[in-house]
């Protein structure tokens, strides 16, 4: 494993799987009466969010405390127009307190990168989702949740349908499931797909009708209303009734194909009430897996090279 | 009294060696073993003699952003570039919109004195794009103002953009556009390519460049005046100036160094010292460039020096500046891009960094051949000589060079101005 986790596109094929793994023995934790592990006492984390983030924020922190770490939270909200600290004033104060790991969310593509680079700072840095750019912890739940269900992605076809373009989510995806050897399929209209994105090395489809048959797994994004004012569609009622899941489209899945969703939903935009809730929908259980693949992630960055949790292990290389 | 300079064996405009004689201000004689009593000698050996070169895009900061770069220091690092005219930019605060900024200006560059300052005086007021800024008023005043532009913002109203061509035709003036579709590029960040979409940063598509180019060359010729197009920056916006000029039409266009020689790739390090606007494109476009510069299509190489305090660079990529300093790197990166790669020689340079620019701006006192009679505008070029780029070293209040660390070839070892050394051993006179 590398010091930080920037991007998705950063993980080996090894380093991915031993995060899952890793991940796998840490969610056990979770049917226990104690959910705490001491594996890194006396280690600071810091949850950096320059955006809110309630979900994530809770997520990174309850993954942190269940390790015994130390968790300091520091909400720097500000937007490029009325920027307070700057990142490198930010940087260097948790670095002057002893952070072993800055987890960053920022409004800005490239912040994690920078807080990594620019020599401001010693710790690791996580990227907690940077502007439209990447959310790899997000990706790393995503993995594990089909993993949980579908066993081995090699050849698995993933749809990933929505709002590409805005989606910091659907670029971890994308690099992350390529590399576990899945089949993406990025589905939207093609003013929601990013210019280039032919270069990225998966499928695109306009047609999600034409898709869902095939999927093994279906990721919808969240759409948000205001994307129509920029004429990115028409309407939303448009929108729904050509990329929208609803019980008729979901008619059409194979049996064991599941529905994701990162969150947080549009309940009758992109997802109707029905699929959310269905027996196919595992967006529950992805919270739960959050916490464990963080739990992994922080495990793994912060020095953890032996197992997490059996004393018998089949060796650490 | 001025003293009399003999320049002794110095290659002009790359060709045989040849004495340059100075005397009150003029070049009086050029040709072999010269020799003048009581004249300074400066060894011009194994160096190239340009005319001094002339930037049609300099952003001096002054008034209003100190900070960054006054006239003082950014003619400075133009003289050390070896510049002897520069045209500052309008996009000052206040800006340059009237008679009063644009000889506020005027005079700063007449008493810093290591360069000749051209204001160039906004087209709108305020560079607001809603009126005409009295562009009758700064081309009388005493700065002669020829050279009109928005620069930073585009003049987007074609009809404002059709008047202000006409205007200025009053006064043989030019409008220099800064190409830039508005609604195209809301909050762009960098070239609108694959990298963007990976990258997560707003693209700046070139369409944007190219559908006001080529809407302002059909207005050019519609009202039969003179526009100039700005850091050219896509292989799409040289083929529209090429056809423009093949219609016969009166439109001029220039490169910066920097998209002669970076590439969008460099986005990948989010470092915002590689944010500029336009921004840095593909491969493909800087090959089209050169290829453009070289042929004539694009008519000078200026460099949209943007001096922006440490902060302002210091931070995220979406809340950084654009802009990066060129003065001083100007001609080596030229030498790189075109002399070195033999697409043009020191001639060709000449005429893209000295003849041109100045036939653009109506300067009649620069840009001139290095012959006897003319004035003694003057660089000498060490071009076999290579240095490392160190940001600490240059005059510019600012330090954002994309160039750090860089190994680039050349180096001015001497700038006249009228005569008088400005640089001299590669340091301000």
């Amino acid at each position: 494993m590398k010091k930080h986790l920037l991007s998705a596109g950063d993980l080996s094929r090894d380093d991915a799987e031993l995060i899952l793994t890793t991940a796998e023995e840490l969610r056990s934790l979770a049917d226990r009466p104690i959910k705490k592990l001491p594996a890194l006492r006396g280690r600071t984390i810091v949850n950096l969010f320059f955006e809110d983030s309630t979900r994530t924020r809770i997520s990174f922190e309850a993954a942190a405390k269940r390790l015994s770490a130390d968790v300091i939270n520091f909400s720097a909200k500000g937007s490029s127009l009325s920027k307070g600290e700057s990142l490198k004033d930010t940087a260097l104060t948790l670095e002057a307190m002893g952070a072993d790991a800055v987890v960053v969310r920022h409004w800005a593509s490239g912040a994690p990168h920078l807080l990594a680079n620019a020599g401001w700072s010693k710790s690791s840095v996580v990227n907690a989702g940077d502007g439209t750019h990447e959310h790899p912890t997000q990706a790393l739940l995503d993995a594990f949740t089909m993993w949980r269900h579908l066993g081995n992605l090699d050849g698995r076809r993933v749809a990933i349908v929505g709002d590409v373009l805005h989606s910091r989510v659907a670029r971890s995806n994308a690099l992350l499931l390529r590399t576990l050897g899945a089949e993406v399929t990025l589905v939207a209209p093609p003013t929601l797909l990013p210019y280039g994105v032919d270069g990225w090395g998966v499928e695109t489809s306009y047609d999600l009708d034409g898709v869902l048959p095939k999927a093994d797994v279906v990721m919808m994004l969240r759409v948000q209303r205001e994307r129509m004012n920029a004429a990115f569609f028409p309407t939303v009622r448009e929108y729904s009734r050509r990329y929208g899941l609803d019980g008729r489209r979901m008619a059409n899945l194979q049996d064991h194909t599941i529905v994701m969703h990162p969150g947080p939903m549009i309940r009758g935009m992109e997802i109707t009430a029905d699929v959310a809730d269905s027996d196919r929908s595992v967006i529950v259980e992805q919270v739960t897996n959050g916490v464990a693949v963080r739990m992994a992630v922080l495990y793994l960055l912060l020095g953890g090279s032996e197992p997490a949790l059996s004393k018998n292990a089949e060796g650490d290389e | 009294m001025s003293t009399t300079y003999l320049i002794r064996n110095a290659r002009i405009l790359g060709g045989d060696a040849a004495d340059i004689l100075v005397e009150d201000g003029r070049i009086t004689e050029v040709g072999a073993g010269l020799s003048a009593d009581g004249a300074e000698i400066v060894d011009g050996e194994g160096l190239v003699a340009l005319p001094g070169l002339v930037d049609l895009h300099t952003h001096l900061r002054e008034p209003g952003r100190e900070d960054a770069e006054t006239v003082d220091t950014g003619t400075q690092a133009a003289a050390l570039g070896g510049f002897t005219a520069v045209h500052a930019m309008a996009n000052t605060d206040p800006v340059a919109d009237t008679a009063g900024v644009v000889e506020q200006v005027w005079r700063l560059g007449r008493e810093a004195g290591h360069c000749d300052v051209f204001p160039v005086g906004a087209v709108t007021v305020g560079l607001q794009g809603e009126r005409l800024a009295e562009l009758g008023a700064m081309a009388d005043s005493a700065a002669r103002v020829r050279v009109f532009s928005d620069d930073g913002k585009c003049v987007s109203d074609a009809v404002l953009m059709r008047r202000a061509l006409e205007y200025v035709k009053a006064f043989d003036g030019v409008v220099a556009q800064h190409a830039q579709e508005p609604r195209l590029t809301e909050d762009a960040q960098m070239n609108e390519g694959e990298l963007s979409g990976r990258l997560g940063l707003r693209g700046w598509p070139a369409v944007a460049e190219e559908a006001i180019i080529a809407r302002d060359c059909l207005l050019a010729a519609h009202v039969d005046s003179r526009l100039h197009v700005c850091h050219v920056s896509t292989a799409g916006s040289v083929e529209i100036v090429r056809w423009a000029k093949s219609k016969g039409w009166n439109v001029t266009a220039e490169a910066c160094p920097h998209h002669l020689l970076l590439t969008d790739e460099k986005a990948l390090t989010y470092d915002p010292i590689y944010k500029v606007n336009p921004p840095l494109r593909s491969a493909a476009d800087v090959e089209a460039l050169r290829a453009g510069l070289a042929d004539g299509t694009i008519d000078v190489v200026a460099t949209d020096h943007a001096p922006h305090p440490h902060e302002d660079k210091d931070c995220e990529w979406q809340a950084a500046a654009f802009g990066m300093l060129g003065l001083e790197t100007a001609l080596s990166i030229v030498q790189a891009t075109m002399v070195d790669t033999g697409l043009l020689d020191w001639a060709g340079v000449a005429e893209r960094m000295s003849t041109k620019p100045a036939e653009i701006g109506r300067l009649s006192g620069h840009g001139r051949p290095l012959a006897a009679g003319e004035p003694a505008n003057i660089v000498l070029y060490d071009a076999g000589a290579t240095r490392v780029v160190d940001p600490t070293e240059t005059a510019s209040l600012s330090r954002n060079t994309p160039y750090a660390g860089m190994e680039l070839p050349g180096r001015v070892v001497a700038t006249f101005l009228r005569g008088k050394p400005t640089v001299l051993d590669g340091k301000l006179a």
